[in-house]
């Protein structure tokens, strides 16, 4: 029964501080006064607004929908009305707002119309519209939209289904308490996966340091009609990486620059799996998730949290602490920095960790690398970090990318061991940062090249097409008048028909020049008319006084 | 001795057939080296070097008759991957052709705006939408900061908006000067 397992390389052991939140249950966090909703939640396109400021909105009725293939729609997360739509503060790591749908809640929490999804009887691609549409994304960290990946393909068939409940790292429960408590309600998602993927082979990964998870998880397998592979793998970071998890289970490992799906394996967290069932089974979008919120407060807890509930009102349920230094979205590993704690939770929040002096000192000042390549050993992407960050460093980025640094999956074992105490991970985000923006920049270049090089293109075209058309004229036109004389019986000069063709168009604008009276004096009265003839009267007066000293002057040399 | 004679003419003649077949075959167009520098060149179409466009001064610097210090947006770094390309030294901007400016798009101020489709005229890169007598607008995207559709506005509605750092734009810094901040906050 027991499966082989694999042991990828590298790997760290932190100190894991998980006990401390999976003693309480899981709470439903109040409904806060005002939600604000991010549009970009998502990896892709952020989706567009489709209400109004205003608005009154239900709980579960789309107000931004996703725009593009990679993007996913966003909901409303209580019933309100729209207060604003506007650049908010959001949990990312630079401070810089971005653009929120602000939802002024009425406390009547009404839901909009919502049903179950009958799966077996809808089309494929049309499914995986409506996953789009109830706004499903990956909520292991990722969020990258679900429905692009359970869409396996014309040529990669997806045998091989992993659902991971490894959550490797430290302090982070939320997963653990989902699968101890909503196991049936995860399966249920993982039936959906499969029929979607037509998979055959189905694992669930879940380590060694949550019994009751594996526990639950396979009483719940148990029940099932189609086979679920349970599977206890050794608690080790980064175990719970995509890639990690692929290689404990199955050994084997997904080429660099590929996707898993290339070897015909596809991963999802247990929480995107609980949200699928919750999507198909009772119709409702990805409105809630639930949070880790420990760390530096009195009552560490997972609490049940719509998505737009400010952080600070968490950590206010879970009872603030003096002394607090920081606040990390995320655990301590891969967790960014919250700049303020008004921001709101987030599809992708699966931790909120309150950071004190004593459970996390500060870091002490940062040493020259002295090469001991003690990165290189933990590093589970097995790259060379002590030479992608010489290269970082230096801003040499092609050697850099020659290293793999795009195989870094951030996971932060290598400043973890560092005894330099250097943030690697900062220097490979640096790097990785570096190298996007000049690749936008060469496309700009290639651009503005092609479209400057067929603007010239296209005014020498319109140069050539003016000289035809303007040479065609003049030979009608010389045509026409050397048929004129022609049947008069005078033969006639090239030159004198320049000439004549000349002396009609001076006569033609004469005639013009004529033709048109000032048409502002139409209907004025005879005095009007009068006194407008003794002005223009005194005007050419003036003209003939103007012009005399002038040509006084001429005569004088 | 006549068959040694014989052999090597004839053997001089093949080569001489292949070489001069080889090289109508497989002539190369243009000038590759003006190619290569015109891809590190920013394709703003500016001019600020002298040249009209990014191309023509590619070509220049490919003969030697520029410098390789005279292109303001390409920056330092710019001057840095021309001089590592041609094998010379890297010297610093020759500021009579301009100084580095932040990144920026040309902005018309549609109120002012009054429809005599100059700018259009100018736009290297035809990023201005509009036509005669009608509302001119600026297509962002395509915009590369060039300012030359500045001076020929006769009603000065066009400016220049830096692009401001948001979300999608935002990207890490050296952490060098976040190591040095703790080191100083440490130290204090």
């Amino acid at each position: 029964m027991s499966r082989e397992l694999f042991r990828f390389k590298g790997g760290v052991h932190p100190p894991e501080h998980k006990a401390e939140s999976t003693s309480r249950p899981i709470h439903a966090a109040p409904l806060p006064k005002k939600l604000v909703i991010p549009l970009r939640q998502h990896i892709g396109n952020p989706a567009k607004p489709v209400v109004e400021v205003g608005e009154r909105v239900l709980k579960g009725q789309m107000i931004a929908a996703a725009d593009g293939y990679i993007s996913t729609a966003v909901h409303a997360s209580s019933s309100g009305t729209v207060a604003a739509i506007d650049l908010q503060p959001v949990p990312h790591i630079s401070g810089l707002p971005d653009l929120c749908i602000t939802i002024e809640t009425d406390g009547r929490d009404e839901w909009v119309a919502h049903a179950p999804l009958d799966y077996q009887a809808m089309e494929s691609p049309q499914l995986r519209m409506q996953l789009r549409d109830l706004g499903l994304a990956g909520l292991g960290g990722a969020v990258f939209p679900s429905a692009v990946k359970l869409d396996p393909g014309a040529s990669h068939a997806c045998p091989t289904l992993i659902i991971n409940g490894g959550e490797c790292e430290p302090w982070i429960t939320c997963d653990d308490m989902l699968m101890r408590h909503h196991a049936d309600e995860i399966l249920q998602g993982v039936a959906i996966m499969r029929h979607l993927l037509g998979s055959t082979e189905i694992l669930v990964g879940i380590e060694d340091n949550k019994p009751e998870a594996l526990d639950s998880m396979r009483s719940a397998a148990a029940k099932l009609d189609f086979a679920v592979e349970v599977v206890k793998v050794p608690a080790r970071y980064p175990g719970g990486g995509a890639k990690q998890m692929i290689e404990t289970l199955t050994g084997k490992q997904v080429p660099s620059g590929k996707l898993s799906t290339d070897i015909g394996i596809q991963v999802f967290n247990v929480g995107t799996s609980y949200a699928l069932a919750r999507a198909i089974h009772h119709g409702e979008p990805l409105i809630s998730r639930l949070v880790t919120v420990t760390g530096h407060v009195l009552r560490p807890q997972n609490f049940e949290v719509l998505i737009g509930t400010p952080m600070h009102t968490l950590i206010t349920l879970a009872g603030d602490r003096d002394g607090t230094t920081g606040v990390l979205m995320g655990g301590p590993m891969m967790g960014v920095p919250v700049p303020n704690l008004d921001v709101p939770v987030v599809k992708a929040t699966n931790c909120i960790l309150v950071k004190s002096k004593e459970l996390f000192p500060p870091l002490p000042k940062a040493l020259p690398c002295i090469r001991c390549t003690r990165c290189a050993d933990a590093c589970p992407a097995e790259l060379q970090p002590q030479e992608l960050f010489r290269f970082a460093k230096a801003g040499d980025f092609g050697r850099a990318q020659e290293y793999h640094l795009f195989d870094c999956i951030e996971c932060g074992c290598c400043s973890y061991v560092c005894p330099s105490h250097i943030p690697l991970v900062d220097f490979y985000r640096y790097a990785k940062g570096e190298i996007w923006a000049r690749e936008k920049d060469k496309r700009a270049a290639d651009l503005a090249r092609e479209r400057h090089e067929f603007r010239q293109f296209r005014q020498e075209r319109e140069k050539k097409e003016k000289a035809e058309k303007l040479a065609a004229k003049a030979q009608a036109k010389r045509a026409e008048l050397a048929a004129v004389p022609a049947a008069e019986g005078a033969a006639v000069s090239d030159a004198d028909a320049k000439k004549a063709l000349i002396a009609a168009a001076l006569a033609r604008a004469q005639a013009k020049k004529t033709d048109t009276a000032p048409k502002n004096v139409d209907q004025l009265t005879p005095e009007q008319l009068h006194q407008i003839e003794e002005i223009e009267a005194r005007r050419t007066k003036i003209r003939e006084l103007a012009r005399k000293p002038l040509e006084s002057e001429e005569k004088k040399p | 001795m006549l068959a040694a004679i014989g052999v090597m003419a004839i053997l001089a003649v093949a080569i001489g057939l292949v070489l001069g077949w080889s090289a109508i075959r497989f002539k190369v167009e243009g000038n590759p080296l003006a190619e290569k520098i015109d891809a590190i060149l920013p394709q703003t179409q500016c001019g600020q070097c002298g040249f009209p466009g990014c191309r023509p001064y590619a070509e220049a610097i490919a003969k030697g008759e520029a410098d390789i210090n005279q292109c303001p947006p390409g920056g330092e770094e710019g001057v840095k991957k021309l001089a590592e390309l041609l094998g010379v030294e890297p010297k610093p901007l020759d500021e009579t052709h301009g100084t580095p400016k932040p990144k920026s798009v040309a902005f018309i101020d549609e109120n002012t705006c009054i429809g005599c489709t100059l700018c259009i005229q100018a736009c290297p890169v035809d990023a201005i939408s509009g036509a005669a007598k009608q509302m001119h607008t600026i297509i962002t995207a395509e915009c590369t900061g060039c300012e030359l559709c500045l001076p020929p506005c006769p009603v000065d509605c066009i400016s220049m908006v830096p692009i401001a750092e948001d979300l999608p734009h935002w990207k890490w810094k050296h952490p060098v000067v976040m190591m040095k901040q703790i080191a100083e906050t440490e130290d204090a």
